[in-house]
């Protein structure tokens, strides 16, 4: 196991648009690597978002090193599954294709299978994953851990139990026994889907949402990731107009009403917003599983924001 | 505010002032505001515009649709209560998109009631309409297409789904028409149309092709899906024609995209990814919303002072909450400047294209008042 408080072998890691899950996923990645182990980090939609921020070409459909840990050995690969192409690898891995392979791409078989069959498309995916994930060598595994930048919250549940959808329409055959053993991958200790979130309503609401439906699923849920986090100010709740006047006075700047009542709306504002973000913390608290709260980056997420936060997630 | 700097100012009064204007498609990326968006649009054009207008949302979260009126999914426009129309006359319908309930419209308009009753039986039809990766993009479409044909609204304003990328709705219609012009298609036609098996019929080298297939699939599968392909093909003329006719009226001057973004760098880039692709299909782009971007409403002191301040207040060690709202103050500067520089991305690549931005609300909106402050702030 590469970290024991994170023992899952999969970590798929959701979350709404916008909250940072592909950021999350690459430093968790990453903090699981230190120490000498090798993790995979795997994006699904085509986005290219781990080539994105780190910076790189677009990733093509293979194994390479893109990272490594702060600390000791260790190294983190990236993959961006594309369906066709893993369609294509799973016929020439149990067919033995060749040529035919080719052909059937040519005749738009490729695109017709993954466009049609609904959930092929999703089971490929999520196929390719799992095999990364179990994939040994020489009786080892060659990962330590595979972290999915996954779905986001709005179709995590379907894209992660579209293999009872395929199931339904495959009734017997090689994919039926895929979905099957990607079914039981995702419903197994092996597997922990973690939900990336922001303290904002509709996150949190969807974030709420798809917790529900993944127990009702019954694939596991690792932890609540509460991102975006910023240092605790104006610990007391209040502020007044007096005291910032004194205050202002104090540090030498000037004291005006537009000064005074600017600075004062602002930390109004201030207040006004961490009071909403406290009551959605404490709706996610009401779970009862474990949090972990990682902070916003001033300066934008760069390779060594991506260091602070894999190394928060670890000892978190 | 960060958009306006170089950009034109967008004027969305008057887009939605401007009889001619019939539809407006917002787009963008997940969790900038798309729903919100077209429901303040929807919301001043009835109030301030008279205009009789239906709001399309796909999945809004549920107590902005709550605030709608719109309690179930149902597929039908509902009226908005409790709005202003008195001076201008103007109304407010909205709806939730029912997938898989336009879907079996789409079917029943374009085929005989015993087909109908086929196709709805098949295994393929029911994945399908829930679950086919495009299906929530082409049915928004299809809803499209249907609203404006009844000709029953002055202006439809649509809420495009939360899709992998803001463009799938644009590519949904394409990719059925791909799909029905396959040659995969015809082949798999051939048992319906020569009654017998197109696996009997293919040529030697074709064999190891046709083989393969039955093994990954099954022939149960295979059965279903060229039973489900023989029924659809009634239908398929419709369906073509239909993605032909609304794909040509999103290009018309009648409709308006408004791009919808927030000052992130993934949102402003999928959203200068959109505006490339609205051009490159000579779709008729508006201008971009940015939304939830911050404004100061102390400009004279910079971040350095305050920083500067505030560890000055620190160090005398008795003005913690000036010290902590100075930093509140220098933290929202540096704010709003990335918001500004990110911004930026946008309109340099795109100079000519209005914007307007729209300053971060304290808390979400779900009621009416909230959409209409919003609704304001665009104009």
């Amino acid at each position: 196991m590469a970290s024991n408080e994170w023992p899952a072998r999969l970590h798929v890691v959701t979350g709404k648009g916008g909250t940072g899950k592909t950021t999350v996923a690459a430093a968790l990645a990453l903090g699981l690597a230190a120490g000498g182990h090798r993790t995979l980090l795997v994006e699904v939609e085509g986005r290219q978002g781990i080539a994105q921020l780190f910076g790189t070409d677009p990733l093509p459909y293979a194994e390479r090193r893109i990272a490594i840990p702060a600390r000791g050995d260790g190294e983190v690969r990236a993959l961006a599954v594309d369906p066709e192409e893993a369609l294509l690898e799973y016929l020439e891995m149990f067919y033995r294709l060749g040529a035919a392979g080719r052909a059937l791409r040519k005749i738009g078989a490729i695109d017709f299978a993954t466009t049609i069959a609904p959930g092929l498309r999703d089971v490929l995916l999520t196929g390719k994953v799992k095999e990364a994930t179990t994939r040994s060598s020489d009786g080892r595994r060659v990962y330590d851990a595979v972290v999915l930048d996954a779905p986001p919250t709005g179709r995590i549940g379907r894209f992660l139990n579209v293999t009872a959808e395929t199931a339904k329409l495959a009734k017997m055959g090689p994919i039926k026994t895929q979905s099957e053993g990607v079914s039981s991958l995702l419903r197994s200790p092996m597997t922990s889907v973690h939900v990336v979130t922001l303290l904002e309503e509709m996150p949190v609401q969807e974030s709420l949402d798809a917790i529900g439906e993944l127990s009702g699923l019954g694939i596991p849920v690792g932890r609540i990731i509460v991102n975006g986090g910023r240092p605790p100010l104006l610990a007391a709740g209040k502020v007044t107009k007096t005291e910032l006047k004194r205050g202002l006075a104090a540090a030498g700047l000037p004291t005006d009403a537009a000064t005074v009542n600017g600075l004062h709306a602002e930390a109004r504002a201030h207040l006004t917003r961490r009071e909403l973000e406290e009551s959605l913390r404490s709706e996610l608290a009401e779970l009862g599983r474990p949090m972990v709260a990682l902070p916003l980056l001033a300066g934008g997420v760069d390779l060594e924001g991506l260091h602070e936060l894999a190394g928060l997630l670890l000892s978190a | 505010m960060a958009a306006d700097q170089t950009a034109p100012r967008l004027d969305v009064d008057a887009l939605l002032a401007d009889r001619a204007t019939r539809i407006v498609v917002c787009c963008g990326a997940g969790g900038v505001g798309k729903t919100t968006t077209a429901a303040a649009l929807g919301l001043r054009a009835a109030e301030q515009h008279g205009r009789r207008t239906v709001v399309l949302t796909i999945d809004p979260a549920r107590r902005l649709a709550q605030s709608m009126g719109l309690t179930e999914l149902d597929n039908t426009p509902r009226q908005v209560k409790g709005i202003d129309t008195e001076a201008t006359g103007g109304e407010l319908h909205a709806m939730m998109l029912d997938m898989k309930r336009t879907f079996d419209e789409v079917v029943q308009a374009h085929t005989s009631p015993q087909r109908a009753a086929e196709i709805f039986g098949n295994p393929f039809y029911q994945a399908m309409s829930s679950t086919f990766s495009g299906t929530q993009e082409y049915m928004a479409m299809e809803k499209l297409g249907q609203l404006r044909a009844g000709d029953e609204w002055d202006l439809i304003v649509v809420d495009t789904p939360p899709s992998r990328s803001a463009l799938d709705f644009l590519d949904a219609p394409a990719r059925l028409s791909r799909f029905l012009d396959g040659r995969m298609l015809r082949l798999l036609m051939a048992p319906a149309r020569g009654g017998r098996s197109m696996f009997s019929l293919v040529t030697a080298s074709f064999g190891i092709f046709s083989r393969a297939v039955q093994k990954i699939l099954g022939a149960q599968l295979l059965t279903d899906l060229s039973g489900f392909v023989a029924a659809l093909d009634s239908m398929f003329g419709g369906f073509r024609q239909r993605a032909d006719e609304t794909y040509r009226i999103l290009q018309d001057p009648q409709t308006a995209f408004l791009l919808v973004a927030v000052p992130e760098r993934d949102a402003v880039r999928e959203a200068a990814y959109f505006a490339e692709r609205l051009v490159a299909e000579r779709m008729p782009l508006a201008g971009l919303v940015l939304n939830r971007t911050h404004e100061t409403a102390l400009p004279s002191v910079t971040p350095a002072q305050a920083d500067a301040a505030a560890a000055a207040l620190d160090a005398a060690g008795d003005q913690q909450t000036t010290a902590d709202a100075l930093r509140i103050h220098a933290a929202l500067l540096r704010q709003i400047d990335r918001e500004v520089r990110v911004a930026a991305t946008f309109t340099e690549a795109f100079p000519d294209v209005p914007a307007v931005a729209v300053t971060a609300q304290p808390a979400d909106v779900h009621d009416v008042d909230g959409l209409r402050t919003i609704g304001a702030a665009l104009a």
